[in-house]
């Protein structure tokens, strides 16, 4: 209860940007969760023609095969939302831990682990996520780890160089003098202070990750129609800027006001950490 | 005061400072960092400005440019240049003036030049850009200023990049660089406190040479009143933004007013009574060490000594002599290639990973900067509690009792225990390190430099404080520094090294007394003394020697 009063307060004092964006967010996070309850109709239901004009029935018209624009949205919103959330996390954790504890360590471990991921990041992304993903079929956990762990080698350099940094601090000196293990050290004395870099990387890498799992979905080998998912849903109905038509429009802002949202709120925060630093 | 340049009887008044107040931005509000200081400095004048670190001396320094740093504004007062008002004038007229005829010295050398020019381009700068010499001239101008600074090969030395000169040579090219232009006054902030003493002694003069000679002003920037007192003929002290005291450079040597100057006197003439020497099995046998780094040649050679329970031996050094790499040997970070590390008579693993967990309680070791050697992102409380809970892990209560017991044998209180290092001072840092250090109970601490990152009263109250709990529980403490002030205020035995080998060692009075080692007696007579013609007598006596 105390933690989440001082939760409130701190939100208080934050500035304009921050509260916006961070209304945007749990915006969309209460969206995903009840878009059962808000959805005028089903996810996949075709209910009218082809890119009708928003009106009579139809909050946001219909989509280029007759669907409600507004429920795909909303379906849209717990899909794509929690599946890159997912995948952002994973990368996280794998990516920061391996490449903290590269730098902590050194010596073989942290030449074999670097090589590794210089070799996957020596392809481009996409194409090996193409061969990946065909090989290994397009389930939506397969499309998780294996979007997850093709990032966790851009946040595995970012960890590693900032704990190389950290490491040679007299503090973690002093931490090896007294015999500290390695996770100990990794865990209390270099991720607190690789912490607030590594958030706003987040914020950045959640919508890096947003946008590949949409681009995988037009190649075919993500989210798989009918499952709503924004970043198709652009793919899909690009065809009708072309005839003057917004239906486009509506994912692609969605997108856009949640990755720039998120981006305040991590702004706000790297700021406020930088400050207990200073 | 020097004694054979008299100011004449009606000095040219060049600079006159009145009210100045500065106010520096913090958390968004303006807060006065200089409140009201008055000062002034006449043709053929030093003014030596000296305080610890916050008390405004460089802001007023830079403030005499008509400077503000980037956060400050300069909000109040005059500051009167030959008539010229500074403190309202616009940016044009100041860069008529600035490095031209009011020029800055900055401490660091090392970071002020680029790196990527000679050093002669970097001094032809201001020059051509007033369009006062040509470049031809400005060479000229060079070489003539490089011999007047003893600069070795004059000629030639302007054609080399920073990084193949020394830091001492380094910041005499800066100086040089500051009087390319004829300035009337030079502003030097403390020139030579990133310098060793062997080395400070070499710019000290320098410095002296060239403001009798071009008959220039000069302020005099440091936190070390031995140095000020070689230079000026007026010192300033300040503190918190005021002035607490300003006088003939004699009169506040010899009979300060104020105690807080009295107080800055006495730190250096501090000393410790050497304990007894003992009989007993060392704590600590360093023997034969031999070491370097990684495809390096060996830093250290053959280097021997001993640490007793309850004694302190300090390693003294200039920089690059070792005394740092000798400490990482003893701790394990940089393994050894000969020799052998004993501690309590049973040998030492050169590995840390492979000393166990009791071994290392034992010694505990103090960093030469409190800022970076704790976590910024734990609390004291944290920091402390650590140690006792890695070594001993008594329980939680157990942990927050002992805790408060270290801090307050640290001199401090449970008011610190939820604070974070960026709410402490220096000095607040430094001994929460020491407590961190205590916490383990250990036999032996090493400290390394532990108050070169200090300023001098802070520095003191530290020492005091290592000294007591020495005696309280027998410790035995292996001090590295290069201050050899430090050195007869704690040691007892004293272990000189000099490129990468020891080169005296003994109880401290016998190594400080004669007959020395050609080194050790370098490194003493280079040390300031308070008295200001300190620095003309070495001259005098090195001369004769070479003579």
């Amino acid at each position: 209860m105390k933690t989440m009063l001082n939760m409130f307060n701190t939100f208080k004092t934050s500035p304009l940007s921050a509260k916006i964006g961070l209304a945007v967010v749990i915006f969309g996070l209460s969206v995903a969760l009840l878009a059962p309850m808000l959805a005028p109709y089903g996810e996949s239901e075709i209910v009218a023609d082809v890119w009708l004009s928003p009106g009579d029935g139809h909050l946001l018209g219909t989509d280029q095969l007759g669907r409600d624009m507004l429920t795909r949205l909303i379906y849209g919103a717990r899909n794509s939302i929690t599946i890159a959330f997912i995948t952002t996390l994973i990368a996280f954790f794998v990516g920061a831990f391996l490449g903290l504890t590269a730098a902590v360590t050194g010596g073989w471990l942290d030449n074999l682990l670097a090589r590794i991921v210089d070799i996957f990041m020596a392809f481009p992304t996409l194409i090996l996520a193409l061969m990946i993903l065909s090989v290994l079929g397009t389930s939506i956990p397969v499309l998780i780890v294996v979007v997850a762990l093709l990032d966790a080698t851009r946040v595995f350099r970012l960890a590693r160089a900032l704990a190389m940094d950290i490491a040679i601090m007299e503090y973690v000196d002093a931490a090896r003098l007294r015999g500290e293990k390695t996770f100990y050290i990794v865990r209390r004395e270099i991720l607190p202070n690789a912490l607030p870099a590594l958030i706003a990387e987040f914020g950045l890498r959640f919508c890096f990750i947003f946008l590949f799992i949409s681009s995988l979905s037009f190649l075919g080998l993500g989210i798989q129609p009918p499952t709503a998912d924004w970043g198709s849903m652009v793919r899909e109905n690009s065809g009708a800027i072309n005839f003057g038509i917004l239906t486009p429009i509506y994912p692609a802002g969605a997108i856009a006001a949640l990755t720039v949202s998120i981006n305040m709120v991590v702004d706000w925060f790297l700021h406020r950490s930088a400050q207990i630093r200073a | 005061m020097t004694p054979d340049i008299k100011p004449e009887i009606k000095p040219e008044r060049l600079l006159t400072i009145t009210g100045l107040e500065i106010e520096g931005r913090q958390d968004g509000k303006w807060k006065k960092v200089v409140k009201g200081v008055d000062l002034h400095l006449n043709r053929g004048e030093v003014l030596g400005l000296i305080g610890e670190s916050g008390a405004g001396k460089s802001t007023i320094g830079l403030a005499a440019m008509g400077y503000a740093r980037e956060g400050c504004r300069l909000s109040a007062g005059n500051i009167n240049y030959l008539g010229k008002e500074l403190r309202q004038a616009p940016e044009s007229e100041l860069e008529q003036i600035r490095g031209y005829k009011i020029a800055y010295v900055a401490q660091s050398a090392a970071a002020s030049f680029n790196p990527s020019h000679k050093l002669i381009t970097q001094f032809a700068e201001t020059p051509l850009a007033h369009k006062m010499m040509t470049m031809e001239q400005a060479k000229a101008k060079a070489e003539d200023l490089y011999t007047k600074l003893f600069l070795p090969d004059p000629a030639g030395i302007g054609f080399r990049y920073p990084h193949q000169v020394s830091g001492g040579q380094l910041q005499r090219a800066m100086v040089a660089m500051a009087m390319a232009c004829d300035p009337d006054i030079i502003i030097f902030d403390e020139p030579t406190t990133a310098l060793d003493v062997t080395t400070q002694i070499e710019v000290l003069t320098a410095i002296k040479e060239v403001v009798r000679k071009f008959n220039c002003a000069a302020i005099y920037i440091t936190h070390d009143l031995a140095v000020v007192a070689q230079l000026s003929h007026r010192i300033m002290v300040l503190r918190h933004g005021l002035c607490v005291e300003e006088g003939q450079a004699a009169q506040i040597l010899d009979a300060p007013k104020e105690k807080y100057t009295a107080d800055l006197l006495a730190v250096r003439r501090q000393v410790k009574d050497v304990a007894p020497p003992k009989q007993e099995e060392p704590l600590l046998r360093v023997e034969n060490i031999t070491a370097g780094y990684k495809n390096g040649p060996a830093v250290l050679h053959n280097v021997s000594f001993e640490v007793f329970r309850g004694r302190t031996v300090a390693v003294v050094g200039e920089s690059g002599s070792g005394k740092t790499s000798v400490a990482r040997v003893i701790t394990g970070f940089l393994p050894q290639t000969e020799g052998m590390v004993y501690f309590d008579g049973i040998e030492m693993s050169p590995l840390l990973k492979h000393r166990d967990k009791d071994r290392l309680r034992k010694w505990q070791m103090i960093f030469q900067m409190p800022d970076v050697a704790v976590n910024p992102r734990h609390k004291v409380k944290d920091i402390i509690g650590r140690p006792i809970r890695f070594y001993y892990n008594p329980g939680k209560k157990e942990i927050d009792r002992r805790v408060s017991e270290l801090l307050e044998m640290i001199e401090l209180n449970d008011k610190y225990l939820d604070r974070y290092p960026s709410e402490l001072s220096g000095g607040e840092k430094q001994r929460v390190c020491i407590a961190r250090a205590l916490a383990a109970q250990p036999e032996l601490i090493i400290c390394d430099e532990v108050t070169s990152a200090l300023d001098q009263l802070v520095a003191e109250e530290i020492l005091k404080l290592l000294q007591r709990l020495q005696q309280d529980l027998n410790m035995g403490y292996l001090f590295i520094t290069h201050d050899l002030a430090t050195v007869r205020a704690i040691a007892d035995d004293v272990v000189v090294m000099y490129q990468g080998r020891v080169v005296e060692h003994g109880p401290r009075d016998d190594v400080f007394t004669p007959p020395h080692h050609d080194y050790t007696e370098l490194l003493l007579s280079s040390v300031p003394e308070m008295d200001p013609n300190w620095l003309d007598r070495v001259l005098e006596t090195r001369q004769k020697k070479t003579a």
